[in-house]
């Protein structure tokens, strides 16, 4: 007997407990349906605007992001001097850098440091960035930097390769040929103030 | 020979309204799903993503039809056309309206209940058929839990059909509004022949009916295989169960037969109990409604709203209660609702002898 009752019991309870969850669940299907307001984090009602439709309908509505969002990786190729040391530390080696030494000072960057070199390749493979950030730590002039830049959706994967670079492939090689004639002139003056200490000597 | 055009004409007219109901169907679920999960569902594809389901249903038909190499070739075509038909074949007894019925046969209420059990064997062989563990297994639950369920859902019907006296589904249609030839009382009392509406449907003409209307579409949900009772799918443990292996048009048949069983078995439903093609409006004095909102159009206009709206809560079930094991399954059947649908029968009789 007692057993019997404990299972009506349960059956009872298994429909009261049904029960509550229905209307819980019809009372979601009537509340207001429309789209998300789309509010920024850092607003006060962030969270009491997740009682409504959750959905943010991406494309067409987007969570603001701050300014100061860390993202895809911007060069200002102007300020860079080509040291390397972004392409240095960059734990999965995504940024490539070829440069070519340019004959004399070329310029000067924004926070005056002085620019020897040029940059005839820049790559960034923003498939391969992990968004650490290291690389904007170790920039010396602060060329590159984070930006809150974040779809970037592409059609194919070579185009998430950014090239900064703003040199053609012919300026690049003419700068080479400058330069190896700057070396070969160096070299020749060099030899002949060998020979002249020789003779002299 | 006229004959079989009308035959061939209404038959596919049944195909094309269960084709149209299974795409309207699916649209509403995955919006009343969204709904209650606090989402928006399918927006992109047409005004409020309308056209979403035709264009699921293209890419469908579109797909190549894989067949494993291990399973058993025969078997495995022929399932999902089996599955489908069972439950097609269902709705050639079903009344639509005053005089609006398929197929006029006085046994259709057996002739339903035995047809659909064919889909049974149409999921076995599924399962069977794909060599696939997953759906062997899912095919063995969907039976133990189709015919399990077939009792109580059997004996919720028996005591509709001890009231009604009848196996006819056009007939006790008829009976439960003021087109019917006996006597309706709302609960046995009041004689509510001419006033007709709600109160002369058979859950109000015996009360205990109400209880026999649960058990039957509790029962039901189980033998559609819907939530909760969905073990034979179990996406979370079997894949898709019996259906895992089913690619492209073959994957939409057995698609279309789980809705329209869904609306198959809210008819059947509607007809045992809730008044079927009858208006719920009564008459009241000189204002007529029920008599007004009687005829071939209004006839399918109820039916469509009522079975819809078993559908819709069918839908509302299935996105509110989690799954059942089946031993809670095989409990809920044998331990409760069976000997609940006895005692309704029994009670059924005792109404038919002393109250009616």
């Amino acid at each position: 007997m007692k057993s019997k009752n404990k299972m009506i019991k349960r059956a009872l309870n298994g429909l009261i407990t049904a029960w509550k969850g229905l209307s819980l669940t019809i009372k979601h299907l009537f509340k207001s349906n429309s789209k998300r307001e789309i509010v920024s984090i850092t607003d006060d009602n962030y969270f009491k605007k997740q009682g409504n439709t959750n959905t943010i309908q991406y494309p067409k509505q987007q969570l603001p992001v701050p300014e100061v969002g860390r993202y895809q990786l911007e060069v200002e190729i102007d300020d860079c001097i080509v040291c390397d040391l972004c392409a240095k530390i960059c734990p999965v080696n995504c940024i490539d850098i070829e440069s070519i030494k340019a004959t004399e000072v070329i310029g000067q960057t924004s926070d005056g440091s002085k620019k020897m070199l040029y940059a005839a390749k820049f790559d960034i493979d923003m498939a391969k960035c992990m968004y650490c950030g290291l690389c904007t730590i170790v920039c010396p002039t602060e060329c590159i930097v984070m930006t809150n830049q974040y779809d970037r959706t592409v059609f194919e994967l070579k185009d998430l390769t950014y090239e900064f670079s703003d040199m053609s492939p012919e300026d690049a090689a003419e700068k080479r040929i400058l330069l190896e004639k700057q070396q070969a002139e160096k070299q020749a003056a060099k030899l002949a103030a060998m020979k002249q200490k020789e003779s002299g000597a | 020979m006229n004959f079989y055009i009308t035959y061939f004409i209404i038959a596919a007219g049944l195909f094309a309204f269960v084709g149209i109901f299974t795409l309207f169907g699916v649209y509403a679920e995955r919006k009343i799903s969204a709904f209650i999960q606090n989402r928006l569902g399918p927006t992109e594809t047409g005004k409020f993503g309308s056209l979403q389901t035709l264009a699921d249903i293209v890419k469908l038909l579109q797909k190549e039809l894989i067949i494993p190499a291990a399973a058993d070739k025969v078997l495995f075509m022929m399932a999902p056309g089996i599955i489908f038909i069972a439950v097609y074949l269902g709705f050639a007894a079903l009344p639509w309206a005053p005089g609006l019925v398929p197929s006029h046969i006085n046994i259709g209420l057996y002739y339903v209940f035995a047809i659909i059990s064919i889909e049974t064997l149409g999921i076995l062989m599924a399962g069977w058929g794909s060599n696939n563990k997953y759906s062997i297994l899912g095919a063995m639950r969907s039976a133990a839990q189709i015919i399990s369920y077939e009792i109580p859902a059997g004996f919720a019907i028996i005591s509709a059909v001890m009231i009604a006296q009848t196996l006819n589904l056009q007939d006790i249609a008829m009976q439960q509004g003021i087109l019917s030839a006996e006597k309706t009382k709302f609960l046995g009392l009041w004689d509510v022949s001419a006033t007709g509406g709600i109160l002369a449907w058979n859950v109000f003409q015996a009360p205990h009916l109400l209880i026999a209307f649960v058990i039957y579409f509790i029962a039901s949900l189980a033998e559609s295989n819907r939530a909760p009772f969905d073990i034979p799918e179990a996406e979370s443990e079997l894949v898709a169960g019996f259906h895992t292996e089913f690619t492209g048009p073959q994957f939409a048949l057995v698609f279309l037969a789980e809705y329209s069983m869904m609306f198959l078995v809210s008819m059947v439903g509607v007809v045992l109990f809730l008044g079927a093609w009858n208006t719920p409006l009564p008459n009241i004095g000189s204002v007529t409604l029920a008599t007004w909102t009687t005829g071939t159009i209004w006839g399918i206009i109820w039916m469509l709203i009522k079975t819809l709206l078993l559908v819709g809560v069918q839908m509302w079930i299935r996105w509110t209660l989690p799954r059942l094991r089946v031993d809670q399954l095989m409990n809920l059947c044998w331990k409760v609702l069976t000997p609940l649908a006895f005692a309704c029968m029994l009670i059924s009789g005792v109404w038919r002898l002393w109250v009616m």
